[in-house]
């Protein structure tokens, strides 16, 4: 659709990353190479659901359109399931890594907590997928045709880029309540993360019913953001205490360095 | 997570990008018009190097170009013309406000219309041999106006890309209906074009360019010249080993062209403006096969098929060139006389007319040349047609006779069906095709029925190659009393016609050519003479079919295996010095007559056609061609909707919203991060 369209559509879907990104990580080198390995891990699993999905294919009826279909829904559920698998792996990963980085380090501390990096690699997850939910549609909106001719809707890349957003976010959501949920054995919270992927994972099917599938999208990433932020340490209390300038009455009054 | 989406991209499809493929819709077979140049000027059309968008707008009249050159709302336009409309004034007008228009695309027609022919109104008037100094008062047309209908379009330059494309308004009515006068609303169908041509300002500037390309990081040529080869052939063969002059030989010439052109690149036929000339002449060789090996005359006979006439005489300003500087195996004065036939398929009853150039019959040896010619062709009136003479002052059509007498005072005569103005309504366009020339077959044959079908149009131009072949004869000494067994065969004719205004892909062409070439006639024959290249094995499609064609039809069939047929120097009799081999396929074995591929030996040569001007480096020059075709990376079209502006603003405008607005709250989370986040269940931890 042209320059405008590229750009709106890019700062839609990568506005609150990059500025997370930025204000968070960017600082730290240790919390980018997480961050980098947690998009890696999510590179992973893509490739290893893609390739089962592409020999599925391969060795199915080309011809036949409702297998072709069963096989897509197949597909999206198993490249689900693989990605919270290998989430649990970088997670196990990750604890031995600090375990090993406590012992060659000097301090008695450890460089990056467990909530930090249920962050990073939240981010990670979410990074890679957003790129490769968007990047080729951002390509195509940039020559001068809009979608439509074909009797599609023409909102197409607006809501690729809001869904790239809410999915970004989402996985952020969904590493920190799973690192959570691994810390203190909750099986159930890591339930509900992952029925929540496949939910919002099948809304898409959806699509081009982009009410559809983006409103419910973004009912769920509120609500799993809400429960990240209790997870983190949140509480309305703090929220109140911030939000009217109470805070450095706060630290002072529990003697916690800026 | 993983959408449908994702999975969507993993497929591995032939076709690219399901994404680019739900907003474009590539038109296929698009014709466009290219960009020529050559001393002075360059013609044409060009797109931008990003290709050229606008919305499509079909015109429906001349007043309707109100809407796109100042009225619509939402320019830049793209005009689709049916091809009645495709004239000099909307063009014009089009040209003149180009600012708002994209480009133009011309429907493809089912039909002619009346008359039609983009072409000049004086073909080739700066290198004929009318000048300031040869009869000027003849020159530029004062006398004779040749293509009174020829509007010129093909020697404009335009700015923006003009396609030819078939019909495809669907998208137009959906989407981009003017309703009472009230703009359509967004989206908008538009459509997209690429011509973008490398080659700017004339001939000169881009052979200095190309000669740059030794230097630079990224050598591209930008252009190439014009030229093709030029097929000869003769009666007695010349060894091809010895050129320049021969003593005491007087060659008789036949000459035709073969090229013709049309406005878009690519798409001519010229039915009328160059197959009839050379089929009569092929024909004529064919009928002179058998008397001149029992009589043989005094003279030789030399046919010859000239390329690129269309642009300045290519090919005959280089035959002169090649003989006047002794690389040709004979030279301008072994020339005894030339017969050129010019447009002959549209005869008003039976008059055919000969033109000859008045200046140089102001000397009396020529003078005297001509009128013998002429006088053994009214011996030879056929009964139902007469050859007329064509007024003292009446000047040279447009004809390669007109290089040689450029060069040489030769007697010369055009053979043509017009006395003064072409008949020919469409000169040197897409519409001279098999219905200008009348070509009618019953309905209901299948394509070898078609082939075998003798056409009013064959036994037309059949009568013309008899008075020809029986005129070349007379002229080149031959015996009196064998003229009237020449006749040419009318079955010939009628296949060749077929074969180049219907479909190339016939059982009889297939066995005139050699089995690597048989994909060769899968589409139709290029009329067009396209650039240059380099080596004869590379010549155009048409070039070679003729070359078999005059091979097969004056040349004789051997005995000799394929083996020898590539080698034919080891055996004793033959020679590849005055001779050419031909290995061809033959008629496909049917029915037990096994006739298989075999040898052709005839005196059929192809001789480069490449302007000489080339070839002295002097791309400015005004005495020779120097029309050049420049270069381009790719053609195409591609159709699609296009959203208003406002809504793409928005787009940008809400994108930065959401940037700016998520900068400022992560800004601020990140501050009161270890106050938002303190009761973590974790008490010793880092800080954040």
């Amino acid at each position: 659709m042209t320059a405008a369209v590229f750009f709106g559509c890019t700062f839609i879907a990568f506005g609150p990353a990059i500025s997370l990104f930025l204000f968070t990580i960017a600082r730290d080198p240790l919390r980018v190479i997480f961050l980098i390995a947690g998009a890696f891990f999510w590179l992973c699993s893509l490739l290893l659901s893609s390739l089962v999905w592409f020999i599925t294919v391969q060795i199915s009826n080309k011809d036949s359109s409702s297998q072709q279909k069963g096989l897509l829904i197949f597909g999206v559920v198993l490249s689900v399931l693989l990605q919270e698998t290998f989430r649990f792996g970088y997670y196990k990963l990750l604890k031995k890594a600090n375990e090993g980085l406590l012992m060659l380090s000097s301090e008695e501390t450890m460089p990056i907590s467990i909530q930090q990096l249920a962050y990073v690699s939240g981010l990670g997850f979410g990074f890679m997928s957003g790129a490769f939910s968007v990047v080729n549609i951002l390509a195509d909106s940039v020559g001068p045709g809009t979608i439509g001719i074909h009797g599609d809707s023409q909102h197409y890349f607006l809501s690729s880029a809001f869904m790239t957003m809410a999915i970004i976010l989402l996985h952020m959501f969904w590493g920190v309540v799973f690192f959570d949920a691994c810390e203190k054995q909750l099986w159930w919270s890591l339930a509900v993360v992952v029925s929540s992927h496949l939910l919002v994972s099948c809304l898409t099917f959806q699509n081009p019913q982009y009410v559809g599938s983006l409103v419910p999208t973004y009912i769920i990433m509120f609500l799993m953001g809400l429960w990240a932020f209790v997870c983190a340490g949140g509480s309305l209390r703090n929220l109140k205490f911030c939000l009217t300038c109470k805070d450095k009455d706060f630290l002072l009054a529990h003697h916690r360095p800026r | 997570s993983v959408t449908t989406r994702d999975l969507k991209k993993i497929t591995l499809d032939v076709n690219s990008n399901s994404v680019a493929q739900k907003i474009y819709v590539e038109v296929n077979n698009t014709v466009p018009c290219v960009r020529l140049l050559n001393a002075t000027h360059q013609i044409g059309c060009q797109s931008s190097i990003s290709g050229d968008t606008g919305v499509i707008h079909v015109l429906e009249s001349e007043a309707d170009l109100e809407w796109p050159l100042t009225k619509g709302p939402n320019p830049p336009y793209m005009i689709l013309l049916e091809s009645h409309l495709f004239t000099r004034s909307i063009m014009m007008k089009i040209k003149k406000e180009s600012s708002r228009i994209a480009g133009v695309t011309v429907v493809v027609p089912n039909t002619s219309p009346s008359e039609f022919s983009p072409h000049t109104t004086c073909p080739n008037e700066n290198t004929g041999v009318y000048s300031d100094t040869y009869g000027p008062h003849l020159a530029h047309c004062n006398t004779t106006v040749w293509n009174p209908l020829g509007n010129g379009l093909s020697y404009e330059e335009f700015d923006f890309p003009v396609f030819s494309l078939k019909e495809d308004k669907q998208c137009y009515y959906d989407h981009n209906r003017v309703v009472n006068g009230s703009a359509p609303q967004y989206p908008l169908c538009a459509m997209q074009l690429f011509s973008h041509m490398f080659a700017v300002t004339d001939t000169a500037t881009c052979m200095r360019r190309n000669d740059v390309i030794n230097f630079s990081i990224n050598p591209e040529m930008v252009c190439d010249p014009l030229g093709d080869f030029n097929v000869w052939g003769s009666i007695r063969p010349y060894n091809r080993s010895q050129l320049g002059h021969r003593d005491n030989e007087s060659v008789v010439m036949a000459a035709a062209r073969l090229d013709s052109r049309a406005f878009f690149w690519d798409v001519s036929t010229g039915a009328e403006g160059s197959i009839s000339g050379f089929v009569t002449l092929l024909a004529a060789a064919h009928a002179l096969r058998d008397v001149t090996q029992v009589a043989p005359p005094t003279h030789n006979i030399l046919f010859a098929f000239f390329q690129g006439e269309a642009f300045d005489y290519i090919g005959s300003s280089r035959m002169v060139y090649d003989m006047q500087n002794g690389k040709f195996v004979i030279d301008l004065d072994n020339v005894h006389s030339l017969l050129e036939i010019g447009q002959v398929g549209l005869r008003n009853g039976s008059d055919l007319f000969l033109h000859s150039d008045p200046v140089s019959r102001m000397n009396d040896t020529v003078n005297d040349q001509v009128r013998e010619h002429e006088r053994y062709r009214c011996s030879l009136i056929h009964r139902h047609h007469r050859l007329v003479d064509n007024f003292q002052s009446s000047p040279l059509p447009p004809s390669s006779l007109q290089r040689f007498l450029r060069a040489q005072n030769i007697p010369g005569i055009v053979l043509a069906d017009h006395r003064a103005a072409f008949n020919n309504k469409y000169y040197e366009s897409y519409y001279d095709n098999a219905d200008n020339l009348n070509l009618r077959y019953p309905p209901n044959m299948t394509a070898e029925e078609q082939l075998e079908f003798l056409t009013d149009t064959a036994m037309a131009l059949t009568e013309v190659a008899t008075v020809v072949a029986r005129a070349l004869y007379k002229q080149a000494g031959g015996d009196g009393t064998q003229v009237d067994n020449i006749k040419a065969d009318s079955k010939t004719v009628t296949q060749m016609l077929f074969g180049f205004l219907v479909q190339a892909n016939n059982s009889w062409f297939q066995a005139l050519i050699p089995p690597e070439l048989k994909d060769m006639l899968s589409d139709p024959p290029d009329f067009y003479v396209g650039v240059a290249s380099s080596s004869p094995a590379k010549a155009k499609p048409l070039t070679r079919l003729v070359q078999f064609l005059l091979a097969n039809l004056t040349g004789t069939a051997t005995n000799l295996t394929q083996d020898q047929c590539q080698k034919p120097d080891d055996l004793p009799d033959e020679s590849v010095q005055m001779y050419s081999y031909l290995w061809v396929q033959g008629t496909v074995p049917h029915n037990g007559t096994e006739k298989g591929p075999f040898c052709v030996r005839a005196s059929v040569r192809l001789s480069q056609a490449l302007s000489p001007a080339f070839d002295l480096g002097e791309y400015a020059s005004r005495n020779y061609s120097t029309w050049t075709e420049s270069r381009w990376k790719f053609i195409k079209a591609r159709i699609f909707l296009v959203a208003s502006r406002d809504l793409e603003m928005l787009t940008l405008g809400v994108g930065v919203a959401v940037l700016f607005s998520s900068l400022l709250v992560t800004y601020f989370i990140s501050t009161k991060a270890d106050v938002l986040f303190s009761s973590a269940r974790e008490p010793a931890s880092a800080a954040y």
